[in-house]
């Protein structure tokens, strides 16, 4: 059977089952704030948002690879536009621009201008220090190390503290081979 | 702001125009998030009644502003007054809004005046949720219990709102039925106001 063409974000989009976004961006609010009311500190918030985010993209990325029929991506450069063009078009219906690539192309951001999770809100005095939507961070984390890229991916720009879009830096800390868990006399 | 171009920077979130809710996302994102939700509540209850309060807490806030969002942009700010109208709002509206559809009925309950029931085949958040033996009668729709619970309080209908499955025949899944019990006041002022 010859391999199947990878499939552009907005034709996958279009044939996966979606939901309103405002019950999205709904829920996502009730879950912050939930952590803000139980771990009070801002800090520890940021924390568990990334910590859920991994958790979310380690199971991401087995849908996401399922669905797309990418092939395996040559390099770096080729991973962040895979999860900018695709990706995001995939789970959020928006797109993001990949920008800023360092000289050896490890490092690059990840510009979003519309994001599905902060419709309606706005960040009060007491929590200027949270990044709303850490939980990506999270995912993309989680969803690269999956596919034995070991990463950090931090915000560089933030909406919700007054900047013009969303920009996450994306960088590629080692490539980490995969362990064959099984020993191989046995 | 130098090459400002496509997006106006609105220094207030209330002054940015109310988008018209067509924007989607796709139903995996939900369920991942859906599915930490639960997973985080968890870890943070010992026992099911209390995770199923948190869920409803969680669900308690969106129904509030659900409730704020679809008043102002469906029905023109008209607010309603009487139980009918309140229940067909959350059958009808409020559904087609959240889960794209409006719910499978509405029933009114045979044994006890205050009683209404909405019920549900497969409730969206439900759908790719299994409930261990050992967990019971535990229902992650206690969100969804939730959101009509908000809706319904911030509409002035107070009301105790439960989620419950429902074994059918013929069947694999029970469907879910939502319990609505009205407080006192509310059955007495419908019954004022004739």
């Amino acid at each position: 059977m010859a391999p199947l063409a990878p499939r552009t974000g907005d034709a996958i989009f279009a044939n996966v089952e979606r939901v309103n976004a405002e019950l999205f961006t709904l829920t996502y609010g009730a879950i912050v704030r939930q952590l803000l009311t139980d771990l009070e500190e801002v800090e520890e918030v940021n924390k568990e948002l990334d910590q859920m985010g991994y958790n979310i993209g380690v199971r991401l990325i087995d849908e996401f690879l399922a669905k797309s029929n990418v092939s395996r991506c040559v390099d770096f450069k080729e991973t962040a536009n895979v999860i900018a063009k695709v990706g995001f078009k995939m789970f959020l219906g928006v797109t993001a621009s990949v920008t800023n690539w360092d000289a050896e192309g490890t490092t690059c951001s990840l510009v979003l201008e519309d994001n599905p999770l902060v419709d309606f809100v706005e960040l009060p005095d007491t929590c200027q220090g949270l990044h709303y939507c850490n939980i990506l961070s999270g995912v993309i984390r989680g969803a690269l190390e999956m596919v034995s890229m070991k990463t950090e991916v931090a915000w560089v720009r933030d909406m919700l503290h007054g900047d013009d879009a969303y920009e996450l830096q994306v960088k590629l800390v080692k490539q980490v081979p995969e362990e064959y868990p099984y020993k191989e006399d046995d | 702001m130098i090459g400002a171009g496509k997006i106006k920077q609105y220094a207030n979130v209330l002054d940015k125009p109310l988008s018209r809710g067509r924007q989607e996302v796709s139903l995996s994102a939900f369920a991942f998030l859906f599915s930490e939700l639960v997973q985080y509540n968890q870890t943070r209850v010992d026992n099911i009644a209390e995770l199923e309060r948190r869920l409803e807490d969680a669900g308690y806030a969106v129904g509030a502003r659900v409730l704020e969002l679809l008043c102002h942009r469906e029905k023109g700010n008209r607010r309603e007054t009487r139980l009918l109208g309140i229940l067909s709002f959350v059958h009808s509206t409020v559904w087609k809004v959240l889960f794209g559809k409006v719910a499978d009925s509405l029933e009114k309950g045979t044994e006890h005046e205050d009683e209404y029931m909405i019920s549900e085949k497969e409730l969206l958040v439900n759908r790719f949720i299994s409930i261990p033996k050992d967990m019971g009668t535990f229902n992650c729709g206690a969100f969804v219990a939730g959101i009509v619970k908000g809706v319904l309080d911030g509409a002035g209908f107070p009301a105790v709102v439960t989620a419950h499955f429902v074994p059918v025949e013929g069947q694999h899944r029970p469907r879910t039925t939502i319990l609505i019990k009205f407080a006192e006041e509310v059955l007495q002022r419908e019954a004022r106001l004739g």
